[in-house]
C-alpha cells in the first residue's frame, strides 16, 4: 500500500542513538517523518512488553536502537536489551506478529547518516507490510 | 572402538617395513587393523598443489568408506597421509556447503564421524605398554618428528608444535633414552628428494649431524618420507658433507617390536639402506640383557 | 490538577522555517492539563527564560515543557530557570522539535503534525514527573593507593601534596616496583634508581602519607566517598620501632642461597633480607618459606646478633581497618615467564634470559655489579642477540597485543651492552620499531647509527645450544627473506608485558572490570582513561595496559587530580535520576519479592539487601535497596523486575507509558 503512512515509534538510548539522531539534525540530513523518538537512559531500560503496548496503541512498526555492543555507556545495558530482543522475537512469532515490524539496531552518536538510513528503510518496509490492524480488529470484538 | 587402517601408497611400497612392523606389533597387542575397503591414494603433495577440490575429494572418499564400514577411527601411520586426511576432515566439518559439494563429487555422504589418528596417538593410547617390554631398547635415541605429525597446530591439536614430547615419552616407556636435541621438527627436504636431492642431502645432513653430535645411537621416525630422506639418501648425504654417518634410522613400530622381543626379520629391518646395528652397550644396566642389533 | 506551561521556540528560523509554530501553540493549548501555551523567537535567551519564570509564578505552573532544541543542548539551562522561579527543576522537560523534526523534514503539514506529536508526548510525560532533590553523599578525604611502584608513588605524592591523607599499600617489602630494578631509563639513559629513590624517601617522610609495605588489601566495602578497607600487614618478623636497619642479621644469616626476586633470579639473597640497598623502608623481612627456623625449628642466629633485639619470630599478620573516600589502583605489571617459548630454549638454557634479567646484569648494584656476564659461566659475551616481540603480537602464544615498551628497552639494552663491552656485537631481531614518544625515535636511531647495533628485520625460529654457544636461526626479510644463523653467547628475549599474578583476584575484591588479559578496564578508552566503572576507584599505570614511565606518571597525576576533585567537595551531589525500590507500610514493606535479579543485572553493584524485621526482631522480609551513591541511572534493573517493584526517576514506568500512548494518540499521519 504505497499511499499509507505508517506510525513508527522509536525506543532509543540517550547516549548513542538519541545523540546520533541529534547529529542527523545538525547535519540537516532529511528523512521520512513517520518515526518519532521516545528517549530512554539506556536500551537496558526498555521493557519489551512496552513494545506490545505500542502496537496496541496503534503503532505499525517499532525501532529499538542503542549503543554498539561493548560501547554501552552503562557497560552492559545493551547486552541485556539484545538478549531480551531475541526472546521477544520468539514471542512475537508465537503471537503471530510479523517479526519484520520491529527493527533492532545499533546507532552510535557519530552515526547521523545511519540513523537517517535506518528511519527511511524501516518506514519503507513498514509501508510495504501495511498497517498493523490486528489490535484494531480485536477492539471491534470488544477486547482491549 | 573399531579402528580402521589406512596404509597409503608408501607403506605398500618403499616403506613396506613400516607396515610389516606395525602389523607384527598389532598382532602381539591383540589389535585387529582392518584396512579401509577399496582405499585410494590420499593425493599426497601432488593433489593439493594442483587442485583444491581434488585434494579434498581423494581423502574424503577414503574417510567416507571408513565411515560406511562403521570405523570409529582410522589409524594413518604415514605422516603425510595423516596430514591430508586430518586437514580434509577439518575443512569439511568447518564448511557445510563445501562438505556437501565434495560429498557429491565422491558420491558418498561424508559425515566426518571417523576420527583420524597418527601412530603416536594410537600407541600412546595402549594401556600398560611398558608391561609388554621384554628387551628394553636401552639406547640413546633422537626422536625426529618431521613437519606433519604436530603441525599445523590448530588442526592437528596434538602435542606441542615447537617442542614435541610424545614420541620421546613413548620411547622412554620402551626403555630408551631420548636425547634433547635441536632438530626435532626441522625440515629434511621432503618431496625434493627426487627433484633436488642436493637440498635433501644438505638439510637431512644437518639433522643427522646434530643427532650424532649429541650422542644419539639411532634416529626414530614415524613417517616414510623422513625415513627415506634420512636413510635411503645416506650416500648423497655422505657425499655432500664429506663425512660418514652410521647412525641407523628406525621406525617407531620397529623399535616397539624389538622391545617386545620380536625377531628383526619380522620387522623388516633388513630392508633399510643403513644397517641397523649398534656398538656394544657401554655400561649395561645390571640384571637386564644388553641390546643386540640387526 | 496539572497546570503545564508549553513554550514553543522559533529558534530564529531554525524551527519556524519548516514548522508552523503558531499552529503548534494553538493546538498545544487544547491539550488537557496545559494552562499556558506561548511562542518566542529564542527561548534560551535571557528574555526567553524570563518568560518561563514569569509564567511559573503567574500561572502557578506544575510543570514546564520547552519545545525547542535537543535536551542534550539546553535541559540544564531551563531546569535552572525553573529552579530560580521556585519550580522543582525536575518538573521541566524539553521537546526536541529542532534536531528531531524541523531540521530533518521538509516544510509542510506532516512536519508540523510531528512537532505537535512530540510536544504532546512530553506534556504527557511531565504530568507524571515527580519533584526530586539532588542526592548528597558524604566524602571521607583519605585516599587509598594500591601499589608502590612509580605510578602509585606519584599518585600518593600528588594527593598528599594537595592536602589530603593517603594510605599507600605495597605488597613487596619495599616500594619502588619494577622501576627500582632498572639500570637506566629511556630515552635519557637517566639512572633509574637515582630519579626514583628521592621520590621513595619523600613518600616515607611525607606527613600525609601512611605507608604499609609488605601488606596487601584484604577487602574493600562501601562506595564512593565512603569505603571501608581492610589491609593485611604481613608479619615481617621484627619490631619495626626497634630495628635500625643496620643489616647485621642479613650478614649473619646462614641460609644465603635463595634466588633473589629483585635480581630476577640471577642473584642470591639470605632468608632475612632487604630486597635492595635503597629499599624504603630499609627494614628486613624474614622469608618464612626458606628460613631455617620456620622449617626446622633450629637457628635463630639473627635474633642473637641483633643489637636492638628487634627480631620477633612469633609475629602474626595484623589487619588494619581504614576509612577512605577514593582508591587509586596502581598495581603494575609483570613480564611473561615460564615455559612458553620452548623453541627459544627459555627456561632450558641459562644464557637465554629476559629483559628484566638483562637490566639486573646491567645494573651497577646487580648480581654482576654492572658487568654484562653470562649466567652460565660468568664470561663476558662477545655476541648478544636481542629478540623483540618474544610473545607479544603473537596469537599463537595467546598475546595478540603489543607490549609497547619493548622496542625502546631493547634499543636501550643493546646500547648499554655496547657501552660496557666495546668490542661486543649486538643484534636485534625485530618485526617493527615502535618508538612513538618524545625523543624516542631519535633514541633508536642513536642505537643503530652511533652504537652500531645491528637491526635485522625478521623473526627467530629457533635458538639452540651447540658447543657451548647459542645458535640463533632467524631470517632477514629486508634482504629477501635470507635465512640467517648467528652464534651468540647470550640471547635476551623481550618477553610480553602481562598482568600481575593476583590481578584478577584484586579486581574482584574491588569490583573493577578487567579484560581477557586481566588488565583493568578504564571507564572509556578515550575520554575517561583514569576512571573505572566503579565510582571512586581510579587507575594509574601499567595495571591498565603496558606503558612506559612517562605515561605511568602522567596517568598517576591524572588519577590524583580526579581524587582531588572528588575531595574538593564536602559532599557529593548527584543527579537524582536513579532507581528506587518500592516501599510500603508494614506488613507489606515492599512489593519486591527479594529475587535480586536486579542485583545481578546492575553493572555498578548499586543494589543492596535490606532486611525488615517484625516486632519480635525476626527477619520478615529481605528486599532490594538501591544505593543512591552508586546508582548511575541506566534502568536495566527496572526492565528485569518481574513485579515492577523497582522504578527509575526521570524514566519511570508511568512516564514512558504516557509518552508512548500520547505519541500514538493522533490518527494516521498525512503527507
Amino acid at each position: 500500500m504505497a499511499d499509507f503512512n505508517p506510525k513508527i515509534v522509536a525506543f532509543v538510548c540517550n547516549w548513542c542513538t538519541y545523540a546520533g539522531a541529534d547529529l542527523t539534525g545538525t547535519s540537516r540530513m532529511k528523512y521520512a517523518p513517520q518515526v518519532s523518538i521516545v528517549r530512554f537512559p539506556c536500551t537496558g531500560r526498555i521493557d519489551f512488553m512496552l513494545l506490545l503496548k505500542a502496537f496496541a496503541g496503534g503503532a505499525d512498526g517499532i525501532i529499538v536502537s542503542g549503543c554498539h555492543p561493548n560501547d554501552c555507556h552503562y557497560s552492559s545495558g545493551n547486552f541485556h536489551a539484545r538478549r531480551r530482543w531475541v526472546v521477544f522475537r520468539g514471542l512475537m512469532d508465537f503471537l503471530g506478529i510479523d517479526v519484520r515490524r520491529v527493527q533492532f539496531s545499533w546507532v552510535s552518536a557519530a552515526e547521523g547518516a545511519k540513523w537517517a538510513q535506518l528511519v527511511n528503510e524501516t518506514t519503507d518496509r513498514i509501508r510495504r507490510l501495511g498497517p498493523f490492524a490486528d489490535y484494531q480488529r480485536l477492539r471491534g470484538l470488544g477486547v482491549g | 572402538m573399531k579402528t580402521g587402517f589406512y596404509p597409503g601408497c608408501s607403506m605398500k611400497g618403499s616403506a613396506r617395513e613400516y607396515s610389516e612392523s606395525l602389523l607384527a606389533v598389532a598382532r602381539v597387542l591383540g589389535r585387529e587393523l582392518p584396512e579401509v575397503p577399496d582405499w585410494n591414494c590420499c593425493g599426497a603433495t601432488a593433489a593439493h598443489n594442483l587442485d583444491h577440490d581434488l585434494a579434498l575429494a581423494l581423502p574424503a572418499r577414503i574417510l567416507a568408506a571408513a565411515e560406511k564400514k562403521g570405523m570409529d577411527e582410522v589409524l594413518v601411520p604415514c605422516a603425510a597421509c595423516y596430514s591430508r586426511l586430518k586437514v580434509t576432515r577439518h575443512e569439511l566439518l568447518e564448511d557445510e556447503k563445501l562438505r556437501q559439494r565434495i560429498s557429491g563429487l565422491v558420491e558418498a555422504d561424508y559425515r566426518g564421524s571417523a576420527k583420524v589418528v597418527n601412530i603416536i596417538e594410537w600407541l600412546a593410547a595402549v594401556p600398560d605398554l611398558e608391561k609388554l617390554v621384554k628387551k628394553p631398547f636401552q639406547r640413546k635415541v633422537a626422536c625426529y618428528y618431521g613437519c606433519l605429525l604436530v603441525r599445523p597446530a590448530g588442526i592437528v591439536e596434538f602435542d606441542r608444535p615447537e617442542e614435541p614430547q610424545s614420541m620421546d615419552l613413548l620411547m622412554a616407556k620402551l626403555g630408551a633414552k631420548p636425547i634433547d636435541w635441536a632438530f626435532k621438527t626441522e625440515c629434511c627436504g621432503a618431496g625434493f628428494s627426487v627433484s633436488r636431492t642436493d637440498l635433501v642431502a644438505k638439510l637431512s645432513g644437518l639433522i643427522l649431524e646434530d643427532a650424532v653430535s649429541r650422542g644419539a645411537e639411532a634416529v626414530i621416525v614415524a613417517c616414510p618420507m623422513c625415513h627415506l630422506n634420512l636413510d635411503l639418501r645416506r650416500p648423497n648425504i655422505e657425499k655432500r658433507t664429506g663425512k660418514k654417518y652410521d647412525i641407523p634410522v628406525i621406525y617407531i613400530t620397529q623399535v616397539l617390536g624389538l622391545a617386545m622381543g620380536l625377531p628383526p626379520k619380522k620387522l623388516g629391518l633388513q630392508r633399510h639402506k643403513v644397517a641397523v646395528k649398534f656398538a656394544p652397550a657401554e655400561s649395561p644396566v645390571p640384571g637386564v640383557s644388553a641390546k643386540r642389533g640387526a | 490538577m496539572a497546570r503545564i506551561g508549553v513554550f514553543i521556540c522559533h529558534c530564529g528560523e531554525n524551527i519556524s522555517a519548516t514548522v508552523d509554530v503558531v499552529k503548534v501553540v494553538a493546538e498545544a493549548a487544547r491539550i488537557p492539563g496545559v494552562a499556558h501555551s506561548v511562542e518566542y523567537k529564542y527561548m534560551c535567551s535571557d528574555p526567553g527564560q524570563q518568560l518561563v519564570k514569569n509564567a511559573i509564578k503567574e500561572k502557578n505552573l506544575t510543570g514546564v515543557v520547552v519545545a525547542a532544541c535537543s535536551p542534550r543542548m539546553h535541559e540544564p539551562t531551563f531546569r535552572r530557570a525553573c529552579a530560580e522561579a521556585g519550580l522543582n527543576p525536575f518538573l521541566c522537560e524539553m521537546a526536541n522539535i529542532r534536531e528531531h523534526c524541523s531540521w530533518v523534514h521538509e516544510k509542510g503539514e506532516a512536519t508540523t503534525q510531528k512537532a505537535l506529536d512530540i510536544v504532546r508526548t512530553l506534556v504527557a510525560k511531565v504530568k507524571k514527573n515527580k519533584a526530586l532533590e539532588p542526592i548528597k553523599v558524604p566524602v571521607t578525604k583519605t585516599a587509598l593507593v594500591l601499589g608502590g611502584g612509580i605510578a602509585g608513588i606519584q599518585a600518593a605524592l600528588d594527593i598528599a601534596n594537595s592536602g589530603h591523607k593517603v594510605i599507600l599499600v605495597e605488597k613487596a617489602p619495599s616500594i619502588g616496583g619494577h622501576m627500582s630494578q632498572l639500570s637506566e631509563t629511556f630515552p635519557t639513559l637517566d639512572c633509574s634508581q637515582c630519579i626514583l629513590t628521592p621520590r621513595m624517601v619523600e613518600v616515607a617522610q611525607h606527613a600525609n602519607i601512611t605507608l604499609y609495605s609488605y601488606s596487601e588489601l584484604e577487602s574493600l566495602d562501601g562506595f564512593i566517598g565512603n569505603f571501608k578497607a581492610r589491609i593485611r600487614r604481613k608479619a615481617r618478623g621484627l619490631d619495626e620501632k626497634l630495628c635500625t636497619g643496620c643489616g647485621l642479621c642479613m650478614q649473619k644469616c646462614p641460609t644465603r642461597k635463595i634466588p633473589s626476586e629483585f635480581d630476577a633470579g640471577l642473584g642470591l639473597r639470605p632468608a632475612i633480607y632487604v630486597p635492595f640497598p635503597q629499599a624504603v623502608p630499609n627494614k628486613p623481612v624474614i622469608d618464612r618459606e626458606h628460613c631455617t627456623y620456620y622449617r626446622t625449628g633450629k637457628c635463630r642466629l639473627c635474633e642473637k646478633v641483633c643489637p636492638t633485639q628487634a627480631i620477633r619470630f612469633g609475629q602474626e599478620d595484623e589487619i588494619v581497618e581504614a576509612e577512605v573516600g577514593a582508591v587509586v589502583v596502581a598495581t603494575g605489571f609483570d613480564i611473561k615467564h615460564g615455559d612458553f617459548f620452548p623453541e627459544y630454549g627459555y627456561g632450558k638454557h641459562q644464557d637465554v634470559i629476559d629483559g628484566l634479567q638483562f637490566e639486573r646484569l646491567a645494573s651497577a648494584s646487580g648480581p654482576t655489579l654492572g658487568e654484562i656476564r653470562r649466567p652460565s659461566d660468568g664470561k663476558v659475551p662477545e655476541t648478544v642477540v636481542f629478540i623483540a616481540c618474544a610473545g607479544s603480537r603473537d596469537p599463537a602464544k595467546g598475546i595478540e597485543y603489543c607490549s609497547k615498551i619493548c622496542c625502546m628497552y631493547t634499543a636501550k639494552h643493546a646500547m648499554l651492552y655496547r657501552h660496557k663491552v666495546h668490542h661486543g656485537k649486538p643484534y636485534v631481531f625485530y618485526m617493527d620499531i615502535r618508538a612513538g614518544g618524545k625523543m624516542y625515535e631519535e633514541f633508536v636511531r642513536r642505537a643503530m647509527e652511533e652504537d652500531g647495533v645491528q637491526y635485522v628485520r625478521g623473526r627467530v625460529s629457533r635458538v639452540y645450544e651447540r658447543n657451548g654457544r647459542l645458535v640463533v636461526k632467524g631470517v632477514d626479510t629486508l634482504l629477501g627473506a635470507r635465512p640467517l644463523e648467528i652464534e651468540a653467547d647470550l640471547v635476551v628475549l623481550a618477553t610480553a608485558g602481562v598482568a600481575n599474578a593476583g590481578a584478577e583476584e584484586l579486581a574482584q575484591k574491588l569490583h573493577v572490570s578487567y579484560d581477557a588479559h586481566k588488565f583493568y578496564a578504564e571507564a572509556h578508552p578515550k575520554l575517561r582513561p583514569v576512571e573505572t566503572n566503579t565510582a571512586g576507584i581510579f587507575l594509574a599505570g601499567a595495571c591498565q595496559a603496558p606503558k612506559d614511565i612517562p605515561e605511568s606518571v602522567a596517568q598517576a597525576s591524572g588519577a590524583a587530580a580526579k581524587v582531588g576533585a572528588l575531595f574538593s567537595q564536602s559532599e557529593l551531589v548527584r543527579e537524582p535520576l536513579i532507581a528506587v525500590v518500592d516501599r510500603q507500610a508494614p506488613p507489606v514493606y515492599s512489593s519486591c519479592v527479594g529475587c535480586f535479579l536486579c542485583q545481578s543485572a546492575c553493572p555498578y553493584q548499586a543494589i543492596e539487601k535490606e532486611e525488615f524485621r517484625g516486632r519480635d526482631g525476626q527477619v520478615v522480609k529481605t528486599v532490594a535497596k538501591v544505593n543512591p551513591g552508586l546508582c548511575q541511572g541506566c534502568g536495566t534493573c527496572v526492565a528485569f523486575c518481574r513485579t515492577k517493584s523497582i522504578d527509575i526517576q526521570g524514566f519511570s514506568h508511568a512516564q514512558v507509558h504516557a509518552e508512548v500512548l500520547a505519541l500514538l494518540e493522533r490518527g494516521e499521519r498525512d503527507g
